[in-house]
């Protein structure tokens, strides 16, 4: 357990809590169940107290059956409550991949619109905490290509609060991703305590020479990197995209047009990765802008379990940042 | 049926059934069961004439089982049917005519023609989706069931032999079980997944005992038997609605075409389906309605109304508009 937030602090594994805790209590039809969530709090200690508080009919814990469990939730999304299910890793979301991919984000259009999907599938994604391949990958781009799907993936405990909140809130299902190495970090409470709508990116910094845009730990590991660019005199601006579908493009090509370089951090393989499809798109809008545009990705293998195998698989500040300065030639 | 009016098990069935307003409501049931049978032939028909398209895989020879289920279900009940679901659909409610419409393709269907013949939602008439996975019907109805839990609903699963043997059946019985939900599991057990025989690929005796094997109430049901089915189904619905969890039925059925448009189910033994025919669930209603003294000219109307019926859904649905690919604004999202 890590250290109680300093006064005023909120923790990322706490915002996660506050956010299903507001969203219970101001929708009855929101339950919430998973595997190890109810009455043992959840692996990660994000959801302790949730049955205690709302009762056992709204959390429960459940067998450890991926495929049901997103069954569950797509039968009782479309019926009349809003489900938040966890799937406890990323890595085991190929389980339960036909009932949300084939049901879930098929019903709405398919339906022709007869009725909402407001399902919220949350899981612990990325590497960094020594768990081997099978507990360590992130599962965004196996649904970043499914019609119907939002996927949002927080970077700060504010912005879990805010998008949890949105989450739930949203009509349709939304694949939740939350990084295991941000779940002990603490940072200012959200200005309002409002719900952060999908597909809505935000400029986490601003600068003038390169436009640096990730997802979730990738967002702090860039701000790190920026401020080491900023001792090299070199200004980046970081996009936080919060969610990869719905995806903000007009975000990132407001900022390219500003910067005229992009750079697109991945903590995933970019053959098939949402940062090489990122570019792509900006290309196709924007190549007058661009001077310049890279992804920063991992290489192209599972995720090794040896901790300088591991260290020097992921990016993180210091790669992103001197993946910079070499691309500009300034070292 | 009503709820006040479901049946505790071990009643005499003679005694039950020879009240007037059951026979009246056996009666609209078999007269939904020649609908049905008379959708499949249309559809085949249409098919044939290329005015349904892709596949399409008809269940004439089942039509005992869903309605059978759905007589023991309220309008506010839920069902998830399979790729094989226009009797599930139908017997749950829906429009021929529309249901109609959308197998051809046009704007006037249950789905304004995005879903075709596997993928059919009727969320008004309690149809959470018919699922072209083997097996996601179980899921559909698992998750319609925790919504259920909180009021006295009840939800329905139909799907397949064939399902049995996919995750989706094990883990949602399990999930169904542990957390007590009013569903009921209904496999239609017509002994062949898609064109292997059932026997070949699935271990154990019974798929009854697979259930059983979970503490899950199940049996053997005759699925050409439109009172057996009703039996069965209304003792599980009266115990899901009491608090007592899911059960599973396998009712065993036969279907009299193959698997889909582009089987011609050579692979049968001979004479199996002259065997099943000897046994097809209409016959077996029609006998049994003379039986409990409906007149078979009651009957006959019956049957003439069903066929009139789905001659003008066929006519209307051929006569529809598609839709108009330039008027479609669809919603990637729900707003």
């Amino acid at each position: 357990m890590s250290p109680p937030a300093a006064v005023g602090e909120l923790e990322f594994r706490v915002a996660i809590r506050d956010a299903l805790a507001e969203e219970m209590e101001r929708d009855e039809s929101v339950i919430f169940f998973g595997e190890d969530v109810a009455a043992p709090g959840g692996v990660f200690k994000a959801t302790p107290g949730l049955q205690e508080r709302f009762g056992e009919e709204r959390v429960f814990d459940t067998p450890i059956s991926e495929l049901a469990l997103a069954g569950a939730a797509f039968g009782a999304a479309v019926t009349g409550l809003r489900p938040v299910i966890e799937i406890m890793f990323g890595d085991f979301m190929g389980l339960p991949m036909d009932s949300l991919v084939n049901q879930a984000a098929k019903f709405w259009y398919v339906s022709h619109e007869q009725g909402p999907v407001p399902l919220v599938v949350r899981s612990a994604v990325g590497g960094g905490g020594r768990f081997g391949a099978m507990h360590s990958q992130s599962h965004a781009t196996w649904y970043q290509g499914i019609p119907g799907l939002k996927i949002a993936a927080p970077s700060s405990p504010a912005e879990a609060k805010g998008l949890l909140k949105g989450a739930v809130r949203d009509d349709n299902p939304v694949v939740f991703l939350e990084h295991k190495r941000l779940y002990s970090v603490k940072g200012p409470p959200p200005d309002n305590g409002e719900a952060i709508p999908m597909g809505l990116a935000r400029v986490a910094r601003e600068g003038s020479d390169v436009t640096i845009v990730s997802v979730a730990k990738g967002v702090p590991d860039s701000l790190g990197a920026a401020e080491l660019l900023a001792g090299a005199g070199i200004d980046a601006e970081v996009v936080d995209l919060r969610t990869l579908r719905p995806l903000d493009l007009d975000a990132v090509l407001r900022s390219v047009e500003k910067t005229n370089r992009l750079i697109a951090v991945e903590e995933g393989p970019r053959v098939g990765g949402w940062a090489a499809n990122l570019l792509g798109a900006v290309a196709m809008e924007s190549l007058h802008d661009l001077d310049d545009a890279w992804v920063v990705a991992t290489g192209e293998t599972p995720i090794p379990y040896s901790p300088p195998l591991e260290d020097a698989f992921l990016p993180d500040a210091s790669a992103i940042a001197e993946a910079v300065q070499e691309r500009l030639g300034r070292r | 049926m009503t709820r006040a009016g479901a049946r505790s098990a071990g009643e005499p069935r003679a005694r039950i059934a020879a009240e007037a307003p059951l026979r009246q409501e056996f009666l609209a049931a078999f007269e939904r069961m020649v609908l049905i049978r008379e959708f499949e032939h249309e559809m085949h028909r249409l098919f044939l004439k290329g005015e349904v398209h892709g596949t399409t895989h008809l269940s004439a020879g089942q039509e005992a089982v869903p309605v059978g289920v759905c007589m023991a279900l309220e309008p506010d009940d839920y069902v998830a049917g399979t790729y094989r679901g226009h009797g599930h659909a139908l017997a749950k409610g829906t429009d021929p005519a529309r249901l109609a419409a959308e197998m051809l393709g046009r704007a006037s269907g249950v789905c304004g023609g995005r879903a075709g013949s596997m993928n059919v939602i009727d969320l008004e008439h309690g149809l959470v989706g018919c699922f072209g996975i083997v097996g996601g019907s179980i899921a559909a109805a698992t998750g319609a069931a925790v919504t259920c839990k909180r009021g006295d609903r009840v939800a329905a699963a139909f799907f397949g032999d064939g399902a049995v043997n996919q995750g989706y059946f094990h883990e949602c019985l399990n999930f169904a079980k542990v957390l007590e939900l009013p569903a009921l599991y209904v496999c239609e057990n017509n002994f062949y997944g898609e064109f292997t025989p059932m026997r070949t690929v699935t271990a154990g005796e019974s798929i009854a005992g697979r259930g059983a094997a979970m503490g899950i109430p199940s049996q053997v049901v005759d699925g050409n038997d439109l009172w057996a089915v009703h039996e069965a189904a209304a003792e599980a619905v009266e115990r899901a609605r009491g608090g007592g969890g899911p059960t599973l039925l396998e009712c065993h059925t036969y279907r009299h075409y193959g698997h889909s448009k582009s089987d011609p189910a050579t692979y049968r033994p001979k004479g199996e389906l002259e065997r099943w025919l000897e046994r097809d669930p209409l016959d077996v209603a029609r006998r049994r309605l003379e039986e409990l003294g409906v007149a078979a000219d009651d009957v006959e109307a019956a049957s003439a109304h069903a066929k009139e019926r789905i001659r003008e859904a066929g006519e209307a649905a051929r006569a529809a508009a598609y839709p108009d690919p330039a008027g479609e604004r669809p919603a990637e999202f729900a707003a």
